[in-house]
């Protein structure tokens, strides 16, 4: 099959779907690429490296989307600037595109492309499982945006974001509040974290919180409780009380910050409006906003979409295309994010791709097959938090019952008493000989506790085995009784003295050797 | 050698023999406590020969340098990998030491005790020989499971503890019938048959303990030989066979705790022996996909990485890979790389066995850190490398309760942001427990032969 990419058209779009890299591996898998010329060439990438890796280059538009049998591309469709004409009109009928689409924002277009009696896959609905990872877009593109985020408020910023004392006077730390601690939000919170700026997070997803606090931030805790995980590890609309209590939260916050990065997206709705023009009023002159929401409306109130504006003294960035502003590293993720895609649809690898509705990635993915809405896909069964673990506490619970048979502090007296009245029972019948050999071997028990007890633990193999060699001191009671008169003993403790000397040569020696070694 | 000159010499003896064990519990001190070691020994041996009732020197002296000269060349030619088996084998020397001394001990129809006395000596007797044996033949079947002579699996019989119970019972009433023969030399025959019961229960117990529990069995027999010397001191009137024994039975004890203790077991149970078996539930079946890598590629993760974790286990001893990870610790930290070794305390087959791999291969040994050092500080690894460890790096410990070796503390070095594991082949370890961390998405295998691989992993880092 044919994979056809066209030059994005969107104003400012500069990525590209592919890249020389993942073309190549694309024709690994059977497939053959065309590429619109010139179609990577604000992602620095010339027609040149394409052709290389055996990628044909076409010279327009129109005969690429005619000959292609699937388009992948990066923006959803829309009017073509130069041809005037729409590219769901240059879609074949019955084609296949793979791009962001966006479905929830989108009817129109998905009408459209239904009545092709197209099949589409949304980058935008990869499911979010653990198999999925590695051609989830959204979050590789998140990843990107956060870290531009960071840039562009650093760009804005009239200060350092570390702190320094110099001879010139001390400079101060940028302090940067990061609002939804999804991927663009952790990507954010590690940049400015590096660049060395104070850095805070809040979400409204509990689990989270470790995270952040992973990546070294503050986690900004509401004192009120409402779970806000929803399925897939997104977030969900919270209750009225809460958002209350947030926005009084983010009140505080923005008299005191320097730079607010927002990223807070709820699937499939407007984005939630946290920052109000009173927020904005009470920061400081030449504090920044950053809005990574601005494409679904933005969080905060005086966002425009692809604008920095100026407002009460605030920079306000409000770009919807930061992955963009990365365009080369944007394309190259975003390139291995389909070719995984295109592995998963053509497990085969001859070059025909099986949209299979069984396997719930691509499942999840498609949106419309063969002009039939499939959007939204039913509800995926794996979620990415750990489902609770309901056996384990049963378990310890068993445990602890069985413990209880006996109370502790009796328990570790049991020991003592038996054997207090086991040393009772032998004083009371034993002779006075045997009870001064008694008192030195007991005495003796005590020391070789006390020593062993702080043994470092890279010393058990010597000690082992010098241990090992002073027990050969049983060679003294062979020694005692090699003279005896009886030919039987003698040669009986001729043994034991050969064997024991095994052991006290070998142990001592062994040891040696092995302190040897040791050495700093 | 008058009476009183020979005790001090054993008073010497003894002072020297604490000083050996204590000076053996710290790096700096370790082999001036060998030496002591050495000179307490050799003064007790020299004092007791002197002494009064050593009248013949031919047996003696011949056996002593045969004796010696068969331990320094076994002790000179041992390879450190076998270092387990070599000391399994010793303790059985003691063992065997103990039951031959008994024995002539018990020939002996010098003593002339009447009463009490004569009971409690014969008790002692009966105890030293039974000690003795177990620990002679529960050491030769912890040689053999070492050195792979048998499987490791441990051999659980039907109604193992009811057998025990069993022979213990036996021994104790042939104890009794034991004590019940009145003329000096008699009752040898109750004797035999318990040696034979304790052999056999040396053998059993041994035998249905799991390889993974073999540290602890190795420094538990280490305690016994300790006891075994003790008991015979009682026999002669002995304080520095007691004293002695005593501290080697001791510090065994401790040892063998102190190993329990790092592998969250029971004491009892893993003497007990079965350890695995028992569980509850069945534990979770691991499933997912391994992702393989090559050598150039972890050479490259390595180049790419800042700090570096080193695991090894007793595949690293297996494939004596020891050298080569030494090289590769080198040229790494010649690149400046932080390079960490982290050793669980039951790697290996015996306490400390990776400590001596890693100082035969001249690995400094303030980079070699202890479990409990290291565990916090996995989020500040870039890579860890596990050389032929498996169970002492298993997720399933933590949170599979129904695990074989659940509640184990474990090297967490998945929380690292790589794993590269060295394995031969998806086996399970020695404990015979799946490992979930193969399957994990930051862990990568690279299978082969440990120091093939680590061979060719250090060409690429040089090339």
């Amino acid at each position: 099959m044919k994979i056809g990419i066209p030059k994005e058209i969107h104003p400012g779009e500069k990525r590209v779907a592919t890249t020389p890299e993942a073309a190549e591996q694309i024709i690994k898998l059977g497939f053959s690429v065309l590429l619109e010329s010139g179609a990577g060439i604000n992602a620095n990438i010339s027609d040149e490296a394409y052709k290389e890796v055996g990628v044909e280059i076409v010279d327009n538009a129109k005969t690429l989307w005619k000959s292609a049998d699937i388009v992948m591309k990066v923006r959803a469709p829309e009017q073509h600037p130069v041809l005037a004409v729409d590219e769901i009109d240059l879609l074949p009928e019955g084609g296949r595109l793979i791009s962001f689409i966006w479905p929830a924002q989108n009817e129109e277009l998905m009408q459209k492309l239904a009545a092709k009696k197209a099949t589409v896959l949304a980058m935008d609905s990869v499911p979010r499982m653990s198999r999925a990872q590695k051609l989830d877009a959204l979050s590789s593109m998140a990843n990107i945006a956060g870290y531009r985020a960071v840039i562009e408020a650093a760009q804005h910023f009239g200060r350092f974001f570390t702190g320094q004392i110099t001879a010139a006077g001390k400079i101060p730390p940028a302090k940067v509040l990061v609002i939804g601690a999804g991927v663009a939000g952790l990507a954010a919170i590690g940049t400015a974290k590096s660049m060395g700026a104070i850095v805070r997070a809040f979400d409204t997803r509990p689990e989270v919180k470790e995270q952040i606090e992973s990546m070294d931030a503050e986690f900004l805790m509401l004192d009120f409780q409402e779970e806000g995980s929803g399925t897939g590890g997104y977030a969900k609309t919270m209750s009225k009380e809460f958002i209350e209590a947030e926005m009084a939260l983010f009140a505080r916050q923005a008299m005191e910050v320097d730079i607010i990065i927002t990223t807070a997206l709820i699937p499939g709705k407007p984005a939630p409006k946290l920052i109000t023009e009173g927020m904005v009023k009470s920061m400081k002159p030449g504090s920044i906003i950053v809005d990574l929401a601005a494409e679904q409306g933005g969080n905060c109130a005086l966002t425009e979409k692809d604008q920095v504006v100026v407002k009460h003294d605030v920079t306000i960035i409000g770009y919807s295309n930061l992955p963009s502003r990365l365009a080369n590293q944007s394309s190259q993720l975003y390139a291995t994010n389909l070719r995984h895609l295109l592995t998963e649809l053509c497990p085969e690898k001859n070059g025909t791709i099986n949209v299979n509705m069984d396997d719930e990635v691509i499942r999840g993915t498609t949106v419309i097959k063969e002009g039939k809405i499939t959007w939204p896909p039913p509800p995926p069964k794996l979620s990415a938090a750990p489902a609770p673990q309901t056996e384990a506490p049963a378990y310890v619970s068993v445990q602890e019952q069985k413990k209880s048979f006996i109370p502790d502090s009796v328990k570790q007296f049991i020991p003592l008493v038996i054997a207090g009245l086991a040393l009772f029972g032998i004083g009371s019948v034993a002779p006075a000989s045997f009870m001064t050999h008694f008192t030195v071997f007991v005495l003796a028990c005590f020391i070789g506790y006390q020593v062993i007890w702080n043994v470092s633990a890279s010393l058990h193999t010597p000690l082992m085995s010098v241990t090992n060699a002073i027990s050969g001191i049983i060679v003294i009671g062979a020694l005692v009784q090699v003279s005896s008169p009886t030919l039987n003993i003698s040669i009986l403790a001729g043994l034991a003295i050969l064997i024991a000397s095994i052991n006290i040569a070998g142990g001592f020696l062994v040891t040696r050797r092995m302190l040897e070694m040791f050495r700093k | 050698m008058s009476h009183s000159l020979v005790t001090m010499s054993y008073i010497v003896a003894t002072i020297l023999f604490i000083f050996s064990l204590s000076g053996l519990s710290n790096q700096e001190t370790a082999r001036k406590g060998n030496y002591y070691g050495m000179l307490g020994m050799a003064i007790a041996i020299i004092a007791t020969a002197l002494s009064a009732s050593v009248t013949s020197y031919a047996i003696l002296i011949v056996a002593l340098l045969i004796g010696g000269a068969i331990g320094a060349r076994a002790a000179l030619k041992v390879e450190m990998t076998q270092m387990p088996e070599l000391v399994a084998i010793m303790h059985s020397l003691v063992g065997m030491a103990a039951v031959l001394v008994g024995y002539a001990n018990f020939m002996d129809s010098s003593t002339n005790l009447i009463g009490v006395e004569k009971t409690i000596h014969e008790v002692e007797i009966y105890i030293g020989i039974l000690i003795g044996a177990v620990t002679f033949s529960g050491s030769v079947i912890a040689f053999c499971k070492l050195s792979e002579r048998i499987s490791g699996k441990p051999m659980l019989l039907p109604g193992r503890h009811w057998l025990n119970l069993c022979l213990l019972i036996a021994a104790i009433v042939l104890g009794w019938m034991f004590l019940q023969q009145t003329e000096t030399g008699g009752g040898s025959i109750p004797l035999l048959i318990m040696t034979g019961i304790a052999l056999v229960f040396g053998i059993h117990m041994v035998m249905a303990i799991g390889g993974a529990d073999m540290p602890v069995v190795v420094s538990m027999l280490n305690s016994y030989s300790g006891w075994a010397a003790a008991a015979t001191g009682f026999m002669l009137s002995n304080d520095l066979l007691i004293v002695t024994g005593a501290l080697v039975g001791s510090s065994g004890a401790i040892l063998s705790y102190i190993m329990c203790r790092a592998m969250n077991r029971n004491f009892i149970s893993v003497i007990a022996g079965g350890f695995g078996t028992g569980s509850g539930g069945e534990a979770a079946v691991i499933e997912g996909e391994v992702t393989p890598i090559s050598a150039d590629e972890t050479a490259q993760l390595l180049l790419d990485a800042k700090s570096i974790m080193i695991i090894p286990g007793y595949g690293m001893a297996v494939a004596q890979a020891q050298h080569t990870v030494n090289e590769i610790t080198k040229l790494l930290r010649d690149k400046g790389k932080k390079v960490g070794f982290g050793i669980h305390p039951v790697a290996g087959r015996m306490p400390g066995h990776m400590n001596v791999l890693l100082a035969e291969a001249k690995v400094p040994y303030d980079i070699v850190y202890e479990m409990d050092e290291i565990n916090e500080d996995w989020d500040h690894v870039d890579v860890s490398i596990v050389i032929g460890a498996n169970d002492i790096v298993n997720p399933s410990a933590l949170d599979d309760p129904n695990s074989p070796i659940a509640g184990m503390p474990v090297l967490e070095c998945w929380k690292g942001e790589t794993t590269i594991v060295l394995k031969r082949s998806m086996a399970s370890g020695y404990a015979g427990v799946g490992n979930p961390l193969f399957v994990l998405e930051n862990t990568r295998m690279l299978f082969g032969d440990a120091n093939a691989t680590m061979q060719a992993v250090l060409k690429a880092l040089k090339g």
